[in-house]
Parts: C-alpha cells; structure tokens; sequence
C-alpha cells in the first residue's frame, strides 16, 4: 500500500535520513521505532509532502505521490496525527474536526465520519463547542486522532500518539489504534514507546540515525536481544 | 462639542483605517509577513473610484455610480493583491521573514512609481469628481455629519460585519484561521495553504481598495503617494490592536482616527502624524503584542 524507496533527506547540509526503504501492506499495523532525533518525524513529514526528499520515492496505493502537494496527498487517502498534536488550539472542537474533512466534499459522508469520531470519542461530543486549546492533554490527542480520521484515511500515520500522556492514557490510545485497525484503515505507527508500539504492531521497522538497523515480525523483534537492550530496556 | 465633532470625525476615518488595518493584519496572520505595498493597495483603489465616477458623471444614478466605484476598486485591488503574492512573495514564503519585509518595501516603490508612469495615473494630483448627490452635510444638533462620512461608516461597518461572518462561519473562513495557527498541520489536514494565502491577499486587497475609495471621498486628491501615510497609520493601528488579530485590526483602526482629529482639534494639525508615530513607539515599549495580540512567547 505504501512503498518507501530509497530516500535521502536533508536540512540545509545535514543529512538525516540515508537511503531509507521500507513498505506498509493493507490492513497492517507497522511500527517505526527509534529514539529521539533518529529520523522517525521526517520520515512522517516526507510521506506526507511538508519535506522533499532529496533522491528516492514513495508510491501510495502503486501511485508516484513524492512530488505531490501536502494536501492532494490527503485526497489520496494517506493522513497524518503529527507529533505534539498540532491541534487548531484557536478553533472550537467541533472546527477542528471540521478542517480534518476539509478535503471530503460529501456533506453526508462528514456528517457520517463525525457520528463515528463522537462515537469513539464520547468527550469529543461533550466539549463540541469548547475551544481545543483549554482541552486537557489526553483530550487533544483525542481530537487529533479524530480530526485525521474526518478524513476517513485509508493509511493513518501516527507520529508518537502517547508524548506526553499518563500510562492509563497511552493505553486508551493504543486500544483506540487497534479499534481505528480492526475497522479497516492501514496504521503506519511512530513510537518512542517501543514497548506498547511492539506489542500492538504487525511488523516493526527500528531506526537509527537515519537508517534501518533491525526489521521484522514485531513479535519476533521485541524477543531479540539487541531490540531488547537497546529499546525496551531489559 | 467640539470635542463630540472631532469624536465623529476621528470614527470616520478610523473606519477606513481600520479597513486598511484588516489586511495587514489578516496578511500577518497567515504568512507573517508585513506587507509594506499593502498602503498602495489603497491608492490603486483610490484611482479606481477617480475613474469610476468619471465614468458615471451624470449618467447613471449617484447610488450605482458609488456601488460601481467600490467593485471596480475591491475587483481591481484584489487581482493586483495576489498578483504580488504570486509572483513576488510566495517564492519566498520559506526564506527569511526580513527577505520578504525587504521585498515588500521593494513592491511599495515600484507600485509608487509606477503609478508615476503609467499615463493614466501620472505624478500630478488629480482632483475627484464625487457624485453631486454624496456632497453636502446633515445637521445634527450642534453636529455636523458630511454625507461622505455617514457612507464611509456605513460602508466600512457593513464590510467588516461581512468579513467577520465569513471568517467565522465559512469553511474557507474557518480554514484561514487553521493556516494562520499552524500552517503544516493544516497542510496534513489537506487545506491547500497556496490557495488559503492567495484569498487572504484577495481579501485584504479588496478590503484596501474600498478603503481607497472611501479615503478618496474623504480627501479628494489623489496621487501615487496617496497610500503611504494612511497605509503607514494602518499599519499602526494593527500592531496597537494585536498584529494578526482581525477585531484588534477594527479597534485599533477606530482609535488611530480618534487620536487624529482629537490631536488636530485640540492640539495641532500638525502634530497629529507625530502622534500617530508617538503612538506606535508606546504600544512597541509598553505592550508590543498589541492589545489583542497573542503574547510573543505563545506564538511560538
Ligand atoms: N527543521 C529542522 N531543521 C534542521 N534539522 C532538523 C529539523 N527537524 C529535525 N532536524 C534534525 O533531524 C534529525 C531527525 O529529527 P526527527 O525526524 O525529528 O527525529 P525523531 O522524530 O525521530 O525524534 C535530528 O537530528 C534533528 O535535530
Ligand atoms: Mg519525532
């Protein structure tokens, strides 16, 4: 569904991401994993067009989408939960998820989506009116998750959905990940938090410095020593 | 009295500087960009509303050739508005927030003297020709209300009435404001942000150029440097409401005319643009966010 060839980005001089390569399947979860400042934000802004990659490809559903603006990569399908949420903090509630359906010109079909987001987000639907900013933490990781899922994306791409957040909160995000998986839309996951990444994901990709060091099975990862040392601390 | 006379006055023309205001502001909040050509927007409509009136002289009714004045003007500015942007700043809407400040006063010159050149502007001033039924005052009291200043604040209030409701309500209204607080995420909420900035200049164009009009009703002389002192007043009025802050854009507006007829009633004529300066040079000491403005450090 999503192929990621070879790609080399940079700011200014310093390159971040070497020869990148790896691919997402329909109905998969995926992980990328890595620590801080490997590459794992760029990789995300790559995918959905805020960065140029300097040589490399990315094809969405068999289509060449590396050249596409940011926002005709969201008609395709492929949205994106940005790392820190980024949510319109002087919006209302309900004007953020409105702008994640900006690109859905279906009337019936936004009312539709918002139904199902106020479904699994029953506070969402309580604080409607409130504006985003005085939402809690947990709360704004609720309304961007939402607000992407207006879009009814085929791939959703979470960059660290748990920053932040109390454990009983990062479980409640990880459970709603999974539901967003069982209804059918593709996850491509971006996790610090290698531990619960692993635990929910299909298959896991772990990044350094830019690069692929470890592959595989998510299971099978999280059982190897290295992965083991290295990110889950044991 | 006298002090009631100079109130109305200074609400008058801090109406048109208030329309003036919006489209520096509305411009800031989306590409953070003071756009210093945005003062000769003003006069571009200006010598829109001197041919449009020249046009329906005697012809067409006074209310149709005022009604004509305004769209040839808001028409007429909004394509020059993004024509700038498309070709002057949107390649750099990435560089250095100065490189565009430095472009801007580039576009304000070539605007000015290319006004010069143009035959049909020219560096003369030329007089305006308003309908004979818009001059002449009403009588209120002990007030005087000339005809050109009631349509002057009816026809900035119900401007700003109807920006108000389209940047409320409207899906396009609601979009520039996602883009002005995060242009990116907006961008992976497939707003297209080209399009978003390139009505944000429409906008604040047109809203220029009816102020242009409405300056050239007020003051009927015009020439291509018409723009630069009520462009620069505006542009104060903006900073003291908030830069970025379209309601802050409306008062600020409101109180940069006051403050002028004020000065000029009881002080001295020529110590108004002074004070319009002495204002600018308080707000940056005492509040540089502006009164409705966010604070710098959440803009973050
Ligand atoms: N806008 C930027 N300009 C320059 N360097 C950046 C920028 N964003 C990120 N970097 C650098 O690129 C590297 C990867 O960053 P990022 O993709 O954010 O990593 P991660 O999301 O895995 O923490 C880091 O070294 C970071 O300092
Ligand atoms: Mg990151």
């Amino acid at each position: 569904m999503l192929r990621v060839e070879s790609i080399n980005v940079s700011y200014d001089t310093i390159q971040v991401l070497h020869d990148l390569t790896f691919h997402v399947d329909e109905g998969e979860i995926v992980t990328l994993i890595g620590a801080n400042g490997a590459g794992k934000t760029t990789t995300l802004h790559t995918i959905s067009g805020l960065i140029r990659p300097k040589s490399g490809s990315v094809a969405f559903e068999g289509a060449d989408i590396t050249r596409l603006p940011a926002d005709r990569i969201v008609k395709a399908g492929l949205c994106q939960v940005p790392e820190g949420r980024r949510i319109f903090a002087n919006l209302s509630v309900m004007e953020n998820l409105e702008m994640g359906a900006y690109s859905q010109r279906n009337r019936a079909k936004a009312t539709e989506s918002l139904e199902q987001v106020f479904r699994s987000f029953p506070r969402l639907r309580e604080r409607r009116t409130q504006s985003a900013g005085t939402l809690s933490g947990g709360e704004q990781q609720m309304l961007a998750i939402g607000r992407a899922l207006m879009a009814r994306p085929k791939l959703l791409l979470l960059d660290e959905p748990s920053m932040g957040l109390a454990p009983l909160l990062v479980k409640e995000i990880f459970s709603i990940v999974q539901e967003i998986n069982r209804s059918g839309t593709t996850v491509l996951l971006v996790e610090q938090n290698a531990r619960m990444a692993l635990s929910i994901a299909n298959r896991a990709y772990v990044l350094e410095t830019g690069r692929i060091v470890a592959s595989g099975d998510a299971k099978e990862l999280s059982e190897s020593e290295e992965v083991r040392k290295a990110y889950l601390g044991m | 009295m006298v002090f009631l006379q100079q109130l109305v006055n200074g609400i008058s023309l801090g109406s048109v500087y208030s329309l003036i205001a919006i489209g520096y502001t509305m411009v800031y909040g989306i590409v953070k960009l003071i756009n210093f050509a945005h003062g000769d927007i003003l006069m571009i409509g200006a010598f829109c509303g001197y041919y449009a009136f020249l046009w329906a002289q005697g012809s067409a009714s006074p209310v149709l050739a005022v009604a004509f004045a305004f769209l040839l003007a808001m028409a007429i500015s909004a394509l020059v508005g993004v024509i700038i942007e498309k070709t002057c700043y949107k390649p750099l809407r990435n560089a250095p927030r100065i490189n565009a400040l430095i472009t801007a006063i580039g576009v304000s010159i070539v605007l000015e003297n290319g006004a010069r050149v143009i035959p049909f502007m020219g560096p003369n001033p030329r007089q305006v020709s308003i309908p004979e039924a818009f001059k002449g005052v009403f009588a209120l009291g002990g007030l005087t209300i000339s005809k050109v200043q009631v349509l002057t604040l009816a026809t900035s209030l119900v401007l700003m009435v109807v920006l108000t409701a389209f940047v409320q309500l409207t899906r396009t209204g609601k979009a520039m404001r996602a883009v002005s607080h995060d242009m990116d995420a907006a961008q992976l909420m497939g707003i297209s942000v080209n399009r978003i900035v390139s009505i944000t200049f429409a906008i604040g164009a047109a809203l220029g150029g009816a102020a242009g009009v409405l300056y050239a009703m007020n003051f009927p002389m015009i020439n291509p440097y018409m723009g630069i002192m009520p462009g620069l007043k505006a542009f104060i009025a903006a900073v003291f409401g908030g830069i970025g802050s379209i309601p802050g854009a409306m008062i600020g507006g409101l109180v940069m005319g006051v403050a002028e007829t004020l000065t000029k009633g009881f002080i001295s004529s020529k110590l108004a643009d002074a004070v319009a300066f002495g204002i600018l040079i308080v707000i940056l000491l005492v509040r540089p966010s502006g009164l409705l403005g966010k604070s710098a450090r959440e803009k973050v």
